[in-house]
This record gives C-alpha cells, sequence and structure tokens, in this order.
C-alpha cells in the first residue's frame, strides 16, 4: 500500500497550526477590545489572573502535545514498513514509566498552586461596597439594589432586540442579542457582590469581562463579585439551559463613574418613591391611557403587536378579555395564562403601571370601552 | 455431535430468538447504527439553525428538543450499544471462550433497547413536545417545567439502565468463567480488560441514574420534592446524584475505545503494547477517579471552596494516567514497522484529537478558570474532541479491522482511507472553531448567537456537514464490503495481528472455540 506523504505531513501540520493559531490570536486579546478567539482578562484583577491561569496552561499543554505528537510524527515518518523499517522488540521499562507518572504529576502541582490561589481569590465574598440581589426569571434578569438608605431600586431587564430582527426581516444591530431595554448601573473601582437566585428554573449569570459566571437557583442564594476597573459597557448572556428563550435573556452591565451611578441612582430613588405615591392616587382616563401607552410598549408589544394585532400572543384588539369583564382582565394580566407565553406581570409590573397597561389595552386599537383602572383596584385584585 | 453444530435459524426467527452472541453483537451493531444516524440528523438540523445568526429553520423550543434528544440518542443509542456489540462479537473470541455466559440474557438486553429507543422518539410527535431540558435534563426544567412527555423519557431511561446492567453482569460473568484455561487475567487482550472494568463502572452507576429519573418521576406525578425547594428539597441535589452517573458514563464510553486503539497500534506497528501493565493499571486508575471527580462539572452551583479545591485536585490527578496512555501508545509505535491502514489512520486520528481533548480536559479542570469556560461552547468542543474523535473515531477503526474476520470479506481500503480523511477534516472544522466563539463568550444550547461568532459557526456548520456525509460513505463501505467485498480467507487478515480470534477460520463460523483453545 503506497501513501503519500504529503497528506501525512498535512495530518501533522493542521492540528499544529490551529493551535498556534489559537495561541498565538490569544496574544492580541489583552490590547484589543474582545477577542473573537480567545477568553477576555476583562476589566478586573480577577479576570487577568484567571486569563493568565488559562494562557498558563494552554502554553503547557501546547508544548506537551507539541512533544508527544513531534515523537509520534517523526516515527511515522521514520518507523514505517515502506522504508524498510523492521520492528524491534523493546517494550516495558520501569526508569521511563515512573518518569512519565511523576513529571506529569510534577506539572499538575505547578497548576494546582496558582489555581488554589485565584479560586480563594474568587471566594473572597467579603467588605463589598454594594450588594445587588440578580433574580433569574424564564426570560429576563430582575436587579435589585440593596441599599441602606433611600428607596429599593428594582427593576427588570428584557432584552431589546426586535422580533424583526430575529427573524430576518429586518438587519440585525450591532449589538444582536446582547442589548436589554435597561442594563445594570454599577459604579467603577467599587467591590460589587452579587446575590443571585432564581424565579422559576436554574439560570447562570455570566458577563466574561467582569470574570463573573454563577448559577441562578431556585430557592436558593449564591454569592458571586467582582471589581470593575475601567468604565465601559459589558455584555453577557444565560449560560444555564433555562428553557425556551434561554438565548435571549443577554445581560449588560454599564459601569459608569462613582459620580454618575451616584446621580443614577438617586433619580431611580426618586422615580421609585414617585411610583409609590402614585400608588395612593387616582388617575384621569386619559393619564391613565398615556403612561399605559409607555408600559404597552415596554411590556406587551413584542408579543401582542403595536396596533394589538397579536403575534406570539392573542390579538388585543376586539379581543375577548380587553372588552370583556375588568376581573377577567386582570386575571389574565397579573397571573398570566400557565402554559402559554403569556407571562404572569403582576410581580414585574407595578400597581400603577399595571392599571395603567389595562386601561390602555381597554381604549385603544378600537376597543374604546371607555372603562378604566385604578392603582387600588389592582391592589385590591391582588389581595384576592 | 452433527447436532452440536448447527447452524443458525431462518429468517426473522433467528434474529429474534438468538442467544450467539455474533448475532447478538451484530444486532447491537446495527442498531447502534441506526440510531447514529439519527442522532446524526439532529445535529444536522442544529447546525443548519446555527449557520447564519438569526432563526431560519426552527423554533427556539424545538431547538432545545433537538440538542436534547442527539445528546440522548448519540449517548445511550449510538455510542453505547456499539461498544456493546463489539464486546458480543470479541470478547468470547478473544478469550476463547464458546459465547457469553449468560446467552439469553444477552438476547434480552438487547431486545429491550428498540421499544425503549422507540418510545423515547415517539416523544417528538406528542402534544408539548420532546424532553428539552439537554442531555443532562437538570431540574426543575426537566421536572416541573417538562413537557408531559418527560414521563416517557423516564421510562425509556429506565429500560436502557436495564438493558446496560444486563449486558453488563453478563460481560463480568463470561471474562470472569469463561476464559480459556492458562488465559490470566493478564494475558487478556487490553480490549477485554478495558470492557471488563467498563462493566462494573455500568453496574455501579446506571442504578444512581435510575434513581436519579424516579425521583424526577416521584416530583413530575405524586408530589414529593427532591427538586424543588419550595418543598424541601434541592434542584443541586438532581445534579450531584446525575453527574455521579454522568462522570463514571464519561469514562464508560471511552475506556472500550482505549482498548480497541490498544489492540490495532500494535498490530500495525509490529510491536508488542509497550507497558501492558502499566496499562491495565492506567485504566484501572482512571475507572476509581471517575467517581470521586463529579462535581467538576458544576463549578458554579455555588459549592464551597473546599468542595471545589477537592474535585479540582482529583479532577487534575486523571492527566497521570491518561498521560501513561498516551505514552505508551506513541511508545509503542515507536521504532515499529508502520503501516497505514485504515484501522491504523482511524487510531492515529484518535491519538490525536483524543490528546487534544484531554488538554482541553484539564483546562476545565481548573476551577476557577472553569468558571469562564463552564456551559460555554469551549466545553462543547471539548467534549466532542473525546466522544466523536475519541469513542467514534475508535469504533469505525475497530469495523474496519475486525470486519474481514466477521464476513470474509475484504472492506475497499481506497474508501476506508477516503472515510478516514474526510472525517477528519470534517471533524475537525466542525469543531475546532467551537474552541474559539467558547472562549469569545458564547453559551452552548442557544438557537441564535450575537454577529462576532457568525463566521466560525459557518465553519463548524459547513465541518458537521461534511462529517455526517463522510458517515454515508462509512456506511456504503461497509454493506458492500458484506455484500461484495473481496474475499477472504487468511485467518491472520493482518500481518502483525496477536490474540485468539485471529486463530479461528475467516469468516469467523457461527460457533467458535468449542473446545478451549490452547493458550501460550
Amino acid at each position: 500500500m503506497c501513501f503519500d506523504v504529503k497528506r501525512l505531513y498535512a495530518l501533522a501540520l493542521g492540528p499544529v497550526l490551529m493551535l498556534m493559531s489559537l495561541v498565538s490570536t490569544g496574544v492580541w486579546a489583552s490590547e484589543s477590545e474582545r477577542s473573537t478567539v480567545n477568553m477576555t482578562a476583562g476589566v478586573t484583577e480577577v479576570g487577568q489572573q484567571i486569563y493568565d491561569l488559562h494562557m498558563l496552561i494552554l502554553w503547557i499543554c501546547t508544548i506537551i502535545g507539541l512533544l508527544v505528537f513531534g515523537v509520534m510524527f517523526y516515527s511515522i515518518y521514520a518507523h514505517r514498513k515502506s522504508k524498510g523499517a523492521k520492528a524491534s522488540s523493546f517494550h516495558e521499562s520501569t526508569s521511563v514509566e515512573i518518569a512519565w507518572t511523576v513529571v506529569p504529576f510534577l506539572i499538575l502541582i505547578v497548576m494546582a498552586v496558582p489555581a488554589t490561589k485565584t479560586l480563594i481569590e474568587v471566594y473572597s465574598f467579603d467588605d463589598a461596597d454594594l450588594d445587588i440581589m440578580v433574580t433569574g426569571y424564564q426570560w429576563k434578569w430582575k436587579y435589585e439594589y440593596l441599599t441602606d438608605e433611600g428607596e429599593r431600586v428594582s427593576f427588570f431587564s428584557n432584552l431589546r432586540t426586535p422580533q424583526s430582527e430575529i427573524g430576518n426581516t429586518e438587519a440585525k444591530g450591532e449589538h444582536y442579542l446582547l442589548e436589554v431595554d435597561e442594563p445594570l448601573v454599577i459604579p467603577v473601582n467599587a467591590k460589587v457582590r452579587f446575590l443571585l437566585t432564581a424565579n422559576d428554573v436554574i439560570h447562570s449569570w455570566w458577563v466574561p469581562e467582569l470574570a463573573v459566571k454563577k448559577d441562578a437557583i431556585p430557592g436558593f442564594i449564591n454569592e458571586a463579585w467582582t471589581r470593575p476597573l475601567k468604565e465601559g459597557i459589558y455584555r453577557g448572556q444565560c449560560a444555564e439551559l433555562c428553557g425556551k428563550d434561554h438565548g435571549f435573556m443577554p445581560i449588560v452591565v454599564n459601569v459608569v463613574s462613582q459620580e454618575e451611578y451616584q446621580t443614577w441612582l438617586a433619580t431611580k430613588q426618586g422615580e421609585a418613591a414617585q411610583v409609590k405615591e402614585l400608588m395612593a392616587q387616582t388617575f384621569t382616563l386619559d393619564e391613565l391611557v398615556e403612561r399605559g401607552k409607555g408600559v404597552y410598549e415596554r411590556s406587551c408589544l413584542a408579543c401582542h403587536g403595536a396596533k394589538g394585532e397579536g403575534g406570539v400572543g392573542k390579538a388585543i384588539a376586539a379581543s375577548a378579555i380587553a372588552t370583556g369583564e375588568i376581573s377577567g382582565h386582570l386575571d389574565v394580566s397579573i397571573d398570566g395564562v400557565p402554559g402559554t407565553a403569556m407571562q404572569a406581570f403582576g410581580g414585574q409590573l407595578n400597581d400603577v403601571d399595571m392599571a395603567a397597561v389595562i386601561t390602555y389595552q381597554r381604549n385603544a386599537f378600537g376597543n374604546n370601552m371607555g372603562d378604566l383602572v385604578q392603582p387600588i383596584d389592582v391592589f385590591n385584585h391582588k389581595k384576592g | 455431535m452433527g447436532d452440536h453444530h448447527h447452524g443458525p435459524a431462518k429468517g426473522l426467527t433467528r434474529w429474534i430468538t438468538t442467544t450467539n452472541h455474533k448475532d447478538i453483537g451484530s444486532m447491537y451493531l446495527w442498531f447502534s447504527f441506526a440510531m447514529f444516524i439519527l442522532g446524526g440528523a439532529f445535529a444536522m438540523i442544529i447546525r443548519a439553525e446555527l449557520f447564519q445568526p438569526g432563526l431560519q429553520l426552527v423554533e427556539p423550543g424545538f431547538f432545545n428538543q433537538m440538542t436534547t434528544m442527539h445528546g440522548l440518542v448519540m449517548v445511550f443509542g449510538a455510542i453505547m450499544p456499539s461498544f456493546v456489540g463489539l464486546a458480543n462479537w470479541m470478547i468470547p473470541m478473544m478469550i476463547g471462550a464458546p459465547d457469553m455466559a449468560l446467552p439469553r440474557m444477552n438476547n434480552l438486553s438487547f431486545w429491550i433497547l428498540p421499544p425503549s429507543f422507540i418510545m423515547l422518539a415517539c416523544t417528538l410527535f406528542m402534544d408539548g413536545g420532546a424532553p428539552q431540558a439537554g442531555w443532562t435534563f437538570y431540574a426543575p426544567l426537566s421536572t416541573t417545567y417538562a413537557p408531559p412527555s418527560v414521563t416517557f423519557f423516564i421510562f425509556s431511561v429506565h429500560l436502557l439502565g436495564v438493558s446496560s446492567i444486563m449486558g453488563s453482569i453478563n460481560i463480568i460473568a463470561t471474562v470472569m468463567n469463561l476464559r480459556a484455561p492458562g488465559m490470566t487475567y493478564m494475558k487478556m487482550p487490553l480490549f477485554v480488560w478495558t470492557w471488563l472494568i467498563t462493566a462494573f463502572l455500568l453496574v455501579a452507576v446506571m442504578p444512581v441514574l435510575a434513581g436519579a429519573v424516579t425521583m424526577m418521576l416521584m416530583d413530575v406525578h405524586f408530589g414529593t420534592s427532591f427538586f424543588s425547594a419550595a418543598g424541601g428539597g434541592d434542584p443541586v441535589l438532581f445534579q450531584h446524584v446525575f453527574w455521579f452517573f454522568g462522570h463514571p458514563e464519561v469514562y464508560i464510553i471511552i475506556l472500550p475505545a482505549f482498548g480497541v486503539v490498544s489492540q490495532i497500534i500494535p498490530t500495525f506497528s509490529r510491536k508488542r503494547l509497550f507497558g501492558y501493565d502499566s496499562m491495565v493499571y492506567a485504566t484501572a486508575s482512571i475507572a476509581f477517579l471517575s467517581f470521586i471527580v463529579w462535581a467538576h462539572h458544576m463549578f458554579t452551583v455555588g459549592m464551597p471552596v473546599a468542595g471545589e479545591l477537592f474535585f479540582m485536585y482529583a479532577t487534575m490527578l486523571i492527566a497521570v494516567p491518561t498521560g501513561v496512555k498516551v505514552f505508551n501508545w506513541v511508545t509503542t509505535m515507536w521504532r515499529g514497522s508502520l503501516t497505514f491502514e485504515t484501522p491504523m489512520m482511524f487510531s492515529i486520528g484518535f491519538l490525536i484529537l483524543f490528546t487534544i481533548g484531554g488538554f482541553t480536559g484539564l483546562m476545565l479542570a481548573i476551577a476557577p478558570v472553569d468558571f469562564q469556560y463552564h456551559d460555554s461552547y469551549f466545553v462543547v468542543a471539548h467534549f466532542h474532541y473525546v466522544m466523536v474523535a475519541g469513542a467514534i473515531f475508535s469504533m469505525s477503526a475497530a469495523i474496519y479491522y475486525w470486519l474481514p474476520k466477521w464476513c470474509g470479506r475484504m472492506y475497499n481500503e481506497k474508501m476506508g482511507q477516503l472515510h478516514f480523511w474526510v472525517s477528519f477534516v470534517g471533524f475537525n472544522l466542525a469543531f475546532f472553531p467551537q474552541h474559539f466563539v467558547g472562549l469569545a463568550g458564547m453559551p452552548r444550547r442557544i438557537p441564535d448567537y450575537a454577529l462576532q461568532f457568525t463566521d466560525f459557526n459557518m465553519m463548524s456548520s459547513i465541518g458537521a456537514f461534511i462529517y455526517g456525509a463522510a458517515q454515508i460513505l462509512f456506511l456504503y463501505n461497509v454493506i458492500a464490503t458484506i455484500v461484495s467485498g473481496k474475499p477472504t480467507s487468511e485467518e491472520k487478515t493482518w500481518e502483525g495481528a496477536e490474540g485468539l480470534e485471529w486463530t479461528v477460520a475467516t469468516p469467523a463460523p457461527y460457533h467458535t472455540f468449542e473446545t478451549p483453545p490452547p493458550v501460550k
């Protein structure tokens, strides 16, 4: 049987070249924004340590690989029968076998020492400057700032990429699938501790540049922390399969200066206080419709369409629910419809927004019911 | 005596009632190939959807069904049964036994498989679709949030478990009791050794899997809360139990592959295996370690740091016996007299690609770095290097190696070489770029991705289609060999082959070693 030597070179070179390209492009990673071929070192000290460990082990593996494959390919080249090679009969050598057991063991120790140090660093949760509760929902994230003073700031962060881009009817934007309606905002240089849990199934909160990945598990609270050293916008995704739209619940973290963060927080706290006040107020139909339009666009439009014509969700225009009893409308909006894409919005919208959006739905899209729902009605309905 | 040498029954009855290890081995092999095609079809759907960003072909929910079914069918339907089939054919012939020790149970353990997989496949057509929680089916996505078909999935897994346990008991009983006189344990071919150890792993962990799915069944239908915190349970418990099965499972898949390669490399090097004893000990060490590393799949669930450190160190240790194996194979080739027939090509392919998979495995073992790798495409690349280039390449090698002995006909060498090269190129094109997208931040199990991952995903899909096409070539070559391959009656197909299977006639008669052979 005759074999083309060139083909064997190709066999030899293929994986080696690929490994080398992986390694060499990896070097660029620390300079460019975010590599498309290698792990990011990110913007934290821990991230840098993790990246260094990754490169250390990659290099060790590459060198061992080159040695082992080198010996093998030399053998393939020189010890082939077609070149008249005669098989020798050597086998078993206690000293060689001890050597290739002990040497790898020593190399492992070299890897284990820095790995242990970094791991202990990853697990140092104490002395955080800011605590943020992160809750995974099917399929969005909720952030709650556990601040001691002022109103508690809490909001949901939803995918902002429109269905039309996902369905290929419109050109995809720069941050396709990695953009949200409201990003998490944290201050630069501060130690931020995340407390993670989930509302339904297991999710996993992953932002590569912050070097954080931690599972959000329903019924349990996990900890993670980061200290970003550079301002910027960092993007990540849910990393644990969590059902249908697992691929559509991104994470965006906006790292800003301390002053900017304080201003942002004050604004959000002001809004929260305002909502609290609004809860007790009575609104006119026009006020509710105006507010409800905004809520609809944020929370309902993706499934129910801009004109209430339906889509993933049912049509709202002339629907039996939106033109029927108010209590039925409240039921569906607050508790959702189990087994369908219609979520329970009772925990996601505050009572003012809920009242407003229901009122809007009953008076838009040609529904013209003329009736309205006040925040207190929502409150009472929830109480049963 | 005449009655004793009867041939097989005729027609369909032969296959349903057979207790012959060769018949059962063939059925296992054909069944696993059918599952390989089915699981491959699922993979093609996955790769077609991922060819470009955006949703083109399937809904996200169906995509999740595809990833789930692809994993389940490939692991439980293609890889595991294929090695059981190989064990059925080869173990009796390698140890000089007339058949398996428990032939009727052997028949039953095969015939449980088809109904079990028909049931699993049927879930695709049920209301709510097939299971969608991934082949690792983490609770509560696989319990509270699962479609109704999960119950059928649970029963299917139960049946697979029963089949595997029976198959393993049979292998253990055969190896322990039916070795020809003089065939001591330390003279057994390595394929037999690796399977003996694999069988013990299977007997130990399949009941654990059965326990996990039974708890799921209870949670779904009988109001228990094993995996629900609301009722005092713990979703992470599921992961511990699953991976206590799942990690040894990885070695269940790869150890017989080690065995195959340890048979083939010496043959085509015309030189005995460098360190037989150390290979046996390395296999046993890997098997032992496989029981104490399961939580390295769970570094991000929030284990205490002491737990992380234990599982990290234990996992890193596996590199030592695995290294011993790789060094042994390379040293066996060293100063041999090498030829490169198809089985050898697949074994060399195995050696290179499995080693790369081993390296990425070592990287994944480093707990702090795993926080970045975990559940990304880096993991997908890693385990396909081990599963496809490890298990399936070695399976292809095994088929080419023993097919002439089985059917007395030689396969087409040129087509075999072509199969290897197309598989090798397609495989690497499909899976090497997945390392890059994983490191760059692409999570696994997503039907759509951000734009920076586009190029590598496109390459990956093209590679996957090429690899898939190569397997059709394989099927054609095997069928063409059986039907019209060049007849061969040489007892020893390969010049450098050693072992009892090469002392029987070619093609191997229906009954071999009715009287035990002499063992040197």
